[in-house]
Formats: structure tokens, sequence, C-alpha cells
């Protein structure tokens, strides 16, 4: 009997160490496969014109790095220039977002008024729309109203989103009326209620919104494209497939790498400092276009 | 089934990574569980009664010493292959499942030879439910039953497998008081209709002595002492133990010892032959009060509660380690009106003493145990 | 005071209505309106007549159902695959506790870099010039198969290397949510059932996924619309000119009619745009129906 016992407690031993082989094999597999499309476009982006062109097969590693391409990146094609209309692009619609969607969502959960929540339940509705059916519309109105290749263009129909309004009225919603009652008592306005309780209460959300628009706004492309053709006016986005059609040349692989490069790596940068409220945010936002 | 914790140890690393203070949640316990016994395994929360019994079940592993079913060293066995029923305080019933599909799960699980044919398993399922009485339910998901149809529930499905031991974690603790009153009768019933040998963890003494054969006491990994309800209350070996059983809780004194009596504040309260002299905490079971007159022991009186049977007396007294002191007296006993003092004399077989440091029982000499 | 407690929460809610009224309401019924005016002139704002000749036309133009053929293999093919990759690397990473941190993070990247970007990447991974076969071939001629160019070569070469860049794309959501509905699971199921001799596939099966039954179709649901509005991830490795490269998705056409090259017919885009909507709400529907009867609580 005991003899038994022993088998069975040994190869019960020997199945845990094989299932967690095949797990971290498994997981090593496709970490690789993640990071491999990294690593390429930083290897790619230290070879050299030359060498890049020389390797018919190509090499894993070079032993000859160089920043010619980060170099050539910055001065052949105007990547400054995207990077800061990026930048300019991201602060202001953000920024405006806020501004239109604390209010409403405050209207929504705690100020009293007729017609509320028919309003309400309609915005529910604009929920269901997608981004492409109303996109074309909006690509004649900017076009009648001269904004094409403006940043006013650019942002203004970016600016509004149904679903942080929603996001963020759920959230006010859960501070407890005690609150607003004793702040009422206490002759607090609506307003310095909003700024002075609400926004320090719902941070988490706030931030969490404030990530997911970020990362929106700088991986952006659809409607950039459609409202810009003057590279004045590009975004990183269409930077990238500029630069791919009629930047450095064709082939000058290793300069577009270097570009690429640049481009990722602020919002990457971003995410691994803020990495557990990023994660957090998305899977709290729980949207993906 | 005989369980048999054998020098049994389970230490924690510690979670906080800078300090490397690690957590001893089992330390060193050996004793036996009699076969077809009802124990109580009882200390206050996080005295890592829940790590011994998960331990017993095989969801941990201890770090040293071991643990026998009968004869058989089961130490190394994973949890499937111990034959073990768990009732979880959360019950862990599947939502997703009814209540005739949770009692089925267990039986499914059987492969090879031990496989049960639909008859044999429908036969064992309505058994199982017919033992703690949910027959009528068994269509219905956990999410639609009270609290304790779901603790019945989760009970048949430890037992429809017929465990070697079963082994219940605080499973009284999400009833509201009377069904917990019930649910315990209940749980004693089916032990004793199943001959289970049976390992109950709980928090509460009160629980734990109504319906276990045996309880083990323990504080901080370590058992103080084990033996049948009544024995353990009657005659605790320090002050941890005397203080954890018994409600209304026992009263704490500061005392002294000298030349064989014991002094409270400035009077001679009882005599304690072979107690050697000193200071010592003196624990006096509030049924040790008798109200007398010329007794020797004066305490200020805050109030009287009567509970019908019986009459509680408050009151209070500066060497008193808590702020009040509470004696059950018999309810045919009247204090004058507007008195503000009462004199006790006290049962010499309910006052326990305790040494200052360390609180252990210091015996006396003729008394029993 | 009630009439300026109204006044009050109208003006609160104003910025965000005039937003959504000029960006979202009017354009969507404009865009209905479009879809029936025929022979709509941009320049002029003149149209001939009101009729369903724009969806006849757009149902005819072969770009168009070269686009729908498109894009339903890409959602046949990629939200399975990636909904069960996704499970099967969640189910994994909750198995382990060192180094499930660092793996988390690099499974999220993608989601943090620009798809135009890693698309970049990936053509020319897979893409075949003069100078170098690329390291896809380079991989390929390890197993004694020979060069495809995945970028400009047949449509199956191309449609693969399009429903690999998706799944990597949509993986790390979908392992993000994976995990955390996993790690919300209470240990006392699997502490029941492992007591219970349960086999590591039964607890997967049977308490597993029906546990986590509800984020699971939340994912395919917003793995189907999202899969259906692919766009960017193909411009990423082909290039603008979709059409050429016969790897337009409808998204794609809906564009294309709009501006560039082939576009300044917005009548075509939004009937296109509308039949789009048309089939993600179908599919959704039909999604939402199954997902009721077969998510348990």
């Amino acid at each position: 009997m005991s003899n038994n016992y022993d088998q069975i407690s040994r190869s019960a031993r020997a199945r845990r160490t094989a299932v967690r082989t095949i797990t971290y094999v498994l997981l090593t597999f496709w970490a690789l496969m993640v990071l491999f499309p990294y690593y390429w476009m930083l290897l790619t982006s230290v070879k050299g014109y030359g060498t890049y062109n020389a390797e018919y097969v190509p090499a894993f590693f070079t032993l000859t790095p160089t920043l010619e391409n980060y170099v050539s990146a910055f001065s052949e094609v105007p990547l400054a220039r995207y990077f800061l209309n990026t930048v300019v692009f991201t602060v202001v619609t953000t920024g405006l977002m806020m501004v239109v969607i604390v209010p409403a969502a405050f209207a929504f959960a705690r100020l009293e008024f007729k017609g509320r929540d028919l309003v309400f339940s309609l915005f529910l509705a604009l929920m269901m729309i997608p981004n492409e059916l109303v996109i074309i519309t909006n690509y004649q109105t900017i076009t009648g109203w001269g904004l094409r290749n403006s940043f006013p263009g650019l942002i203004l129909p970016s600016v509004t989103s149904v679903f942080y309004i929603y996001l963020l009225r759920e959230n006010f919603a859960q501070i407890p009326d005690e609150l607003y009652s004793a702040a009422k008592v206490d002759g607090t306005s609506d307003f310095k209620y909003l700024t002075r309780v609400m926004m320090p209460i719902c941070r988490p959300t706030i931030i969490t919104i404030v990530i997911l628009k970020v990362i929106e706004c700088w991986n952006s492309y659809v409607w950039p494209r459609l409202v810009t053709d003057d590279p004045a006016f590009f975004l990183v986005s269409g930077g990238i497939q500029e630069i791919r059609e009629n930047g450095f040349g064709r082939e000058n692989i290793p300069a577009m790498m270097a570009a690429v490069v640049v481009i990722s790596v602020p919002l990457i940068a971003l995410f691994l400092i803020f990495r557990n409220k990023v994660m957090a945010g998305v899977s709290r936002g729980g949207i993906k276009g | 089934m005989k369980v048999v914790l054998q020098n049994l140890t389970k230490v924690f690393p510690s979670r906080d990574k800078k300090s490397k203070d690690d957590v001893i949640a089992v330390n060193d316990f050996n004793f036996e569980i009699p076969d077809g016994k009802l124990i109580g395994l009882l200390g206050p929360s996080g005295c890592g009664k829940s790590t011994a019994l998960n331990l017993i079940s095989g969801l941990l592993r201890p770090t040293s010493g071991k643990v026998f079913f009968g004869d058989d060293d089961v130490t190394d066995l994973p949890p499937e292959n111990r034959g073990v029923g768990l009732v979880f305080q959360s019950y862990a019933l599947y939502p997703h499942l009814t209540v005739r599909q949770n009692i089925m799960f267990p039986l499914q699980n059987l492969k090879g030879t031990a496989r049960l044919s639909r008859e044999e398993i429908d036969r064992r399922v309505l058994e199982a439910a017919k033992l703690v009485q949910i027959e009528g339910l068994m269509e219905r998901k956990p999410g639609e039953m009270s609290g304790g149809q779901q603790q019945r529930v989760a009970i048949a499905r430890a037992v429809v497998k017929m465990p070697r031991v079963l082994l219940l974690d605080e499973p009284l603790s999400n009833l509201d008081a009377r069904l917990r009153l019930q649910t315990r009768e209940e749980i004693r019933r089916i032990q004793r209709d199943t001959g289970i040998t049976t390992v109950f963890v709980t928090h509460d003494q009160e629980e734990a002595m109504s319906i276990s054969d045996m309880i083990v006491v323990m504080k901080d990994g370590v058992v103080h002492q084990i033996g049948k309800p009544q024995q353990v209350y009657d005659d605790p070996v320090n002050l941890f133990v005397s203080k954890f059983l018994g409600t209304p809780p026992i009263n704490v004194f500061e005392g002294r010892v000298k030349g064989g009596a014991l002094f409270i504040g400035d009077e001679r309260v009882l005599d304690v032959p072979g107690a050697p002299d000193g200071p010592v905490w003196a624990g006096i079971r509030p049924e040790g009060f008798i109200p007398q007159a010329d007794g020797p022991f004066t305490c200020a009186l805050s109030g009287v509660e009567v509970m019908g049977r019986d009459v509680s007396v408050v009151c209070r007294h500066p060497a008193c380690a808590s702020a009040q002191i509470r004696a059950i007296v018999s309810s045919e006993i009247r204090l004058p009106e507007g008195a503000t003092s009462v004199r006790f004399s006290l049962k010499p077989h309910k006052v326990f003493l305790f040494e200052r440091d360390g609180e252990a029982r210091i015996r006396l000499a003729g008394a029993k145990g | 005071m009630n009439k300026e407690n109204n006044l009050k929460g109208w003006l609160y809610l104003l910025p965000a209505l005039l937003f959504l009224g000029f960006f979202m309401v009017y354009p969507l019924v404009d865009v209905f309106v479009y879809s029936f005016e025929e022979g709509y002139n941009s320049a002029s704002q003149t149209f001939f007549g009101v009729g369903l000749y724009n969806y006849a036309y757009v149902l005819h133009d072969p770009y168009f159902l070269q686009a729908l053929k498109n894009t339903f293999i890409l959602v046949i093919i990629t939200v399975p695959l990636s909904t069960v990759i996704a499970l099967v690397i969640s189910v994994g990473l909750n198995s382990i506790a060192p180094l499930k941190k660092l793996y988390q993070t690099v499974y999220f990247l993608p989601y943090v870099t620009n798809t135009l970007a890693v698309g970049l990447v990936f053509m020319i991974l897979f893409k075949k010039t003069a100078y170098t076969d690329g390291l896809a071939n380079l991989v390929l001629a390890w197993f004694g198969r020979g060069p495809v160019d995945f970028i400009d070569g047949p449509y199956w070469a191309k449609m693969f290397v399009l429903c690999f860049y998706t799944i990597w794309v949509v993986l790390p959501f979908k392992i993000l949510i994976l995990t955390s509905a996993l790690a919300g699971v209470n240990q006392d199921y699997y502490n029941a059932a492992k007591v219970d001799g349960t086999s590591a596939w039964r607890i997967f099966y049977k308490i597993t996924l029906p546990m986590i039954s509800p984020m699971i179709f939340y994912l395919v649901i917003t793995g189907f619309i999202g899969a259906f509005k692919a766009y960017s991830d193909a411009v990423a490795l082909f290039g603008t000119n979709l059409n050429a490269a016969e790897m337009n998705t409808i998204v794609g056409y809906v564009y294309d009619m709009l501006y560039g090259d082939s576009g300044g017919y917005p009548s075509y885009a939004s009937a296109a745009a509308i039949i789009l909507f048309a089939v993600v709400f179908t599919i959704t529907m039909i999604n939402l129906s199954i997902s009721k009867k077969n998510v348990h609580y």
C-alpha cells in the first residue's frame, strides 16, 4: 500500500514538473514572437546602408553598429516635425476632451434637470455607432469649412467620446449622495464640488481615460490621413507612410527603421514607466477599436 | 480512518521581501484524530487552523513533518489521491451547475476501475441529497438558494464520494445566528450517521464545544491544549485557553499567593494549598462566584442583568484585568436593594491560577487533573 | 430654483452636445442621406435623384466584392484563432508565479506601439526583394520551402501575413482581459475540484471556461466588430494602394471612395459604410443571442 502511495506521489511530482516546463516553453516562445519585430527594428536601424544591402541572407546581429541612420532620420525627412505635430495633436485633443466630458459626466451623474434621462439614453445609443459611419460627413464638413491641413481640422472631430463620458459618469455616480449633501450644507458650489471632491475621488478613472486617449491619439491614422495631404501637418502614422513611399529613396530600409524606432520609443517608455496604470486602465476601459 | 499529524510544520516565506521574518503558520503539530470522531480545530483568526486543515487535505505541502491516514503516509500524496472531502467557508459551489450537477461532480471524476455507472451515480447523489435534506432542490442553481441551503449542498458534495476524512473550513461563518445553530446540529447528525472522521475549523468556541468529540485549541501556530470540550473548559493548561473558552469569558485578576492563600487586592479570597508564593493571574469562571453576605471577596456593584434562568451580576474591581466582572448566579439569590458593593465566596474548582510570566497553569496540591 | 437647475444642467452638457451634434448626430443622419442621393457631385453639391443606385453600384463593384471577401476571410481566421491563442497564453500565465510580470509586460507591448510602425517591420521581415529574400523566407528555407514574396506575391501569402499581423496586434488586449478574468475566479473552486480529483483538462473545461465565459463572449463580440473594421493593419503591410494589392478591406474601400486618387464619391462611400454597419450589426446580434444561451450567470 505504502509503495503504491510513493509511486503516486512521484508520478504526480513528475507531471507537475512536465506541465510547468511546457508552460514556460510556450510562454517564452510567444514572448520571443512579440519581441522579435522590436529586435529586428533596432538591429536594422543600426546597420549601415551598405552593410544592410550587402546581406542577401539577413544577419541576426551586427558587429559594426552605426548611428548614421538616426542622423538621416532627423535630417532627410521632417521626422521632428511629425513628432511635434503628434505631440500637439495628442495634448490638445486630450485636454479639450477632458474639458468637454467632465462637465457632461457630472451633469448626468449629479445634477437633476428636465430631460436628463432621455438625453442620457440617446447618448448610450450613440455608443453603438461606429466611427466609420460618421467619418464621411465629417470629412465633407471639415473640407467645407476649409479646415483641411490644419490643427482644428485634425482635432475637432476627435474631441468627444461617448464612451468616456459613460465611463466617467458611472464612476461619478458611485460617490455617495451624502457627500454631495454635506458639501451643499457647507455652501460648496456645484463647480467646486466637482473639482474639489468628485475629480480627486475619481482620479484613477480620469487617469485611465487620459491614458487611453493618449494611446489612441498617438496611433491615430485614418482621420489624419483623410484631412491632411500636406506633410507639414502629418502625424507620426502618416509620417511613416510618407517615409515608406517617398522618403529616403525606397530602399533605404535602415533609415526607415531608425525613424520607426524613434516614433515607437515615447509610447513604449511611457508604458514601461506607468505599466500598472496603463494595464489596469486598458482592462477597466475594456475597449479597442 | 484515523489521522495522525507528526511534527507537522508549515512555514510561509515572508511576503515582504526586505524582512526575513518567515511566518510559521503551523508549528510542530503532534496529535492523533481517532477514527470516526468529530474534532474541532479552534483558535482566533490567523492562528493557522486553516493552514493545518489544508495540510491534511493536501492542498498545502508541509515544510517538515508527516501526515498519516491510518497507517499510510500521505504526506507527499496530492489531494486527489487522499480521498478527503472538503467544505469551504465560501462553499465554492460551481455557480453554473445545478445542485445535482454540483453533487455529481466528484463522482464523475472517478476513472478506471473506480468508475461508476450512471445508475450508481444517480443513486449516490440522491442518497447524499437526502442525507442533507435537499432532495427537493436538485435542479436549482446555487445562486437561487439561501446560504443554509448552499451549505447543505456543499456538505453533500463533500460526502458523496464517501471520503475517508471530511474537512470543514469555518463552514458556519457565513450563516446568520439562527441558521448557524440549526446547521451545526445538522453537521453533528450527518457526522454520526456517516461515521466519517471529521475535522471542523472554527474561531467560535461555543460552536466547537457544542458539537466536537474533541477540541484542539491553538494560537499562533502552536497547539495549546487537546481534549474533550468539557475537560478543556474545566482544566485549562494556560491563561489563553482559559480565556478563549466560555461565554461570558473568564474573569482575570492580578493576584498574589502568600502562605498558601490567594490574595486579590488586600483580601484573602481563597485557600490555594501548594501554590508557591508570588504574583499570579487568577482566573475565575463567571459561575464560580457565590454571593454571600460574609464572603471574603468584595466588588463594587455596577448592575444586575436578569436573563431568565440566570442572573448576571456585573461588578468592578481595581485588580481585574478587564473593566467589568461578570458573575452568573442563580436567580433565586436576591441582592439587597440599593447596594453599592457585593461580597462573594468562590468555588475552588472554578478558580485557576496562572504564572504571571509565561501564563502557564499553577497546579494545586490535591486538586484533580 | 428648479428653472435655474435645469439651465445649469444643460449648461454643463452644452460643450458635449455641440461636439456630438456636429460630429456625430448630424453625420449619422447625413450618411443615410448621402447614400440615397444618386450622382452626387462634391464640387457642385448637386445630385440627379434619389434611390438605391449607390448600393447597387457598390455591390457590383469588383473592388468592393474583393474587399468584402478579404474582410470575411480575415474575420473568420483571426477572431477564433486569436481568442484561442490568448486563452492558452492566459491560462499559462495564470499558472506561473516567477517571471509572470515580465511576460505580461512583454505581451502587452504591441498594444502601445504604433500599428503602422511595426507593420513596416513586418513588411521588411516578409518582403522578398532583389537584394534579399527576407527573414521569413530564410526560415522557410530551413524547412526546404521556398522563397515566397509575402508582400507582393500570391494572394494566400499576403492573406497569411495580414492574418498573422492582425493576431499579433489584437492579442495584447485579449490576453490582458483574459488574465484578469482568470485571476478573478475564486481559488476555492480550483481547490474544491483538486480535492475531488478532477483532471486538469476537466477543471479547465468544466470550471474555468464556464466561469470566464462572459469575458470570452465579450472578446469574441468585440473581436468580430474590430476585425470587420480592419484597415490600418493592411495599410501598414501593403501600403495605401490596397486595391492594387488585392488586399483592401471594407473600411479601406470606404476611404478610397472618399479620398485620394480614386476618391470624390461620398455617396458610394456612404452606401458601403452602411452595408458594413448592417453586416456588423447583424453578426453582433447573432453573437449576443448565442451568448445569452451559453453564458450561465
